[in-house]
C-alpha cells in the first residue's frame, strides 16, 4: 500500500461503504463482547470518526473492519472509565482489555448479526422501534435516514432510537437467537417486518429515500437467508419480493399513473430477478413446508408466468392462504382472483360482505368499483370510484384511478 | 435479573369465588409457586385484598394527608405480584404467561432496579 499519500477521497468513500456495508457485522461483534447496544453504538462511531483522522494520515490499514473493531473495543473502555464509579465497571473495563488485547489474531470477525436481528425484532419493542432499529442497525441506514423513511424529524427519531438500546439494557432483551421451540413463533413476525419495510418502498411513488426501502428489504431478506439457509419461509419471502421488485420499471407509466400489471410493458420487467425469485420459490417448494410468504410469492410468479395469469389456480392459492391468514384483505384479494377467474357476480357478492370492514381501505374501493362496472352496475361503479379516488393516499394511484374512472364513465 | 410481574385484572371478569372455574384458577397459582421454586427462580409472591381495603396516604407541606380506597380509579387494578430471579427477558416472560390472572386481565413485567450496577 502506498502509505506516503493517501488520497483523501478514497480514503472517506472507503469508510462511507463499511459504515453502510460491514455496519451490522461490527455492531453485532461489538454488542456480543460489550452486552451494552448503546455503548456499541456509541463506541462504533467514535472508531469511524477515528478512522477518518488516522486512514487520513497512513492509508487503509490491511484489515480495515479488525481496525475498526480493536479501535471500537479500546473507545468502549474510554467511555466506560469516563464514569467508572464502581467496582463493577472497573471489572468490566478489566475483561474488556483482555478482549481488546487479544483482538490482534487474524481470525474472522464472527458474525453475530442473526441474534442482533431477534434482539432488534423483540416482541417487547413496538414494531415501529422493531423496524427503525432494524434499519439503522443492520440496514446501515443513518439516523436522518431511517427518519425520512417515517416522515418523522431526526431529533423525535434519534430519542426512540435511544430508548430502544436503553430498553434492551435494562430489561435484559436477550441477546439471543431463539431455541427451536420459539423459533417459527419468532421468525413469522421479524418476515412480516421486513415484508412491511418492502411495501412501504413500493407503495410510496417519490422519493428516493423511500422507494430505497425496497431495496433495503430485499438486502435484510438476503442476510437472513444466509444466516439461516433452508428456511422455505426466509426463501418464500425472498422470491416474493424479488418477482414484485422486478416490475417496478414498468409500474409507473410517463406521468406517474400506477399501471396495472395485466396492462404493464413486459419488456420493462428485470427477467434476472424473476428468474431468481422463481428459482427461489421452486427452492422452497422442495422442502414441503407450506407458509403464508411462499404461497403469496406463488401467486406473485403465476402473475408474472402468463398473460392472462392462470386464475382458477390463484383462488385456489388463496384459499390455502385464507386458512393461514383469515383477514379481510386476502378474502377481498381472493374475490377479485374469483372474478377475473370468470364470476365477477360470484366475486362481487363476497366482496359486498366484507364493505364494513374495509370502508376505510382504499384498494377495496378499486376492487369493488371494478367489480361492479364489469357487472353492468354503472352508476354504483363511478360511486366506487370517487369513494376510492378520496382515499388513494398516493398520487399515481389517484391519476390510476381518475382514468379508469372515465373510462367507466364512457363506456357504461 | 430480578424481575416483578405485577398482576392487573378486573376482577368483575376473574372467575367468582366458589365456581369450578375459581378452583382451577386458585389450582393454577399453587401449581406455579412450585413451578417457580422448583426451577429456582421464585424469591417472592403476594396477592393483595381487593381496593375496597385501600388507604392512599400522602405527605404535603409537612402534614400527612390519609384517604380512602386506591391512588387512580381503574377498572383493571394490581392484585398481586410476583419476583423472580430469571437471566433474561424471555424467560420472565416464559413465568409471566403461566401467571393464571393473565388469561383474565395483564400482567406486566418489569426489571426491578438494581443498585449495585
Amino acid at each position: 500500500m502506498h502509505r506516503a499519500t493517501p488520497d483523501p477521497q478514497a480514503v472517506s468513500r472507503a469508510i462511507d461503504v463499511l459504515a453502510r456495508t460491514d455496519r451490522g457485522r461490527l455492531l453485532s461483534a461489538l454488542i456480543a463482547r460489550l452486552k451494552n447496544f448503546q455503548l456499541a453504538e456509541d463506541a462504533l462511531q467514535d472508531a469511524l470518526a477515528s478512522a477518518v483522522v488516522h486512514w487520513g494520515r497512513t492509508g487503509l490499514p490491511a484489515s480495515p473492519q479488525r481496525w475498526l473493531l480493536k479501535v471500537a473495543l479500546r473507545k468502549a473502555i474510554d467511555l466506560l472509565r469516563k464514569d467508572a464509579r464502581e467496582d463493577r465497571k472497573t471489572a468490566e473495563i478489566a475483561r474488556l482489555s483482555l478482549d481488546e488485547a487479544a483482538e490482534d489474531g487474524t481470525d474472522d470477525i464472527p458474525d453475530q448479526r442473526l441474534r442482533l436481528i431477534f434482539t432488534c425484532w423483540h416482541p417487547a419493542l413496538e414494531s415501529k422501534t422493531q423496524v427503525a432499529l432494524t434499519l439503522r442497525t443492520l440496514g446501515g441506514l443513518s439516523t436522518p435516514e431511517v427518519a425520512s423513511a417515517f416522515l418523522d424529524n431526526e431529533m423525535t427519531m434519534g430519542q426512540r432510537l435511544s430508548r430502544a438500546r436503553a430498553k434492551i439494557l435494562a430489561a435484559g432483551i436477550p441477546y439471543a437467537v431463539p431455541g427451536p421451540e420459539a423459533w417459527a413463533e419468532r421468525l413469522q413476525p421479524v418476515l412480516t417486518v421486513v415484508y412491511l419495510i418492502f411495501n412501504q418502498g413500493y407503495s410510496c411513488a417519490a422519493g428516493d429515500r423511500i422507494r430505497q426501502l425496497g431495496e433495503e428489504a430485499i438486502y435484510l431478506a438476503r442476510m437472513l437467508n444466509n444466516l439461516r439457509p433452508d428456511e422455505p419461509e426466509i426463501e418464500g419471502l425472498l422470491a416474493l419480493m424479488l418477482i414484485t421488485e422486478a416490475r417496478r420499471a414498468a409500474r409507473l407509466g410517463a406521468d406517474g399513473t400506477s399501471i396495472p400489471i395485466a396492462s404493464q410493458d413486459r419488456k420493462l420487467w428485470n427477467d434476472g430477478r424473476i428468474a431468481e425469485g422463481l428459482a427461489m420459490l421452486d427452492q422452497a417448494i422442495t422442502r414441503r413446508a407450506a407458509g403464508p410468504f411462499q404461497i403469496k410469492a406463488a401467486i406473485a410468479a403465476l402473475h408474472v408466468q402468463s398473460e392472462p395469469p392462470d386464475w382458477p389456480q390463484i383462488v385456489l392459492l388463496y384459499d390455502s392462504l385464507l386458512r393461514m391468514e383469515p383477514t379481510p384483505v386476502v378474502q377481498l384479494n381472493r374475490a377479485v382472483a374469483l372474478a377475473e377467474a370468470g364470476t365477477p357476480e360470484a366475486g362481487l357478492r363476497v366482496l359486498e360482505m366484507l364493505a364494513p370492514g374495509l370502508d376505510a381501505y382504499q384498494p377495496f374501493h378499486a376492487a369493488h368499483a371494478e367489480l361492479l362496472s364489469r357487472c353492468g352496475r354503472t352508476g354504483a361503479a363511478l360511486a366506487a370510484h370517487d369513494r376510492a379516488i378520496d382515499l388513494a393516499s398516493n398520487p399515481s394511484d389517484a391519476v390510476f384511478l381518475r382514468h379508469r374512472r372515465v373510462q367507466v364513465a364512457e363506456n357504461g | 435479573m430480578q424481575y416483578m410481574a405485577l398482576i392487573y385484572s378486573d376482577p368483575s371478569l376473574e372467575p367468582a369465588y366458589g365456581t369450578p372455574e375459581f378452583d382451577t384458577m386458585m389450582h393454577g397459582y399453587f401449581a406455579l409457586n412450585e413451578t417457580l421454586k422448583a426451577a429456582g427462580v421464585y424469591v417472592s409472591g403476594e396477592g393483595l385484598q381487593d381496593i375496597d381495603t385501600a388507604t392512599s396516604v400522602r405527605v404535603r407541606s409537612g402534614k400527612v394527608e390519609t384517604m380512602d380506597g386506591p391512588f387512580a380509579e381503574t377498572k383493571e387494578r394490581l392484585g398481586g405480584f410476583f419476583v423472580i430471579n430469571v437471566p433474561d427477558l424471555d424467560t420472565a416472560l416464559h413465568y409471566a404467561a403461566m401467571i393464571p390472572s393473565a388469561a383474565y386481565g395483564t400482567v406486566e413485567v418489569r426489571p426491578l432496579m438494581d443498585y449495585n450496577s
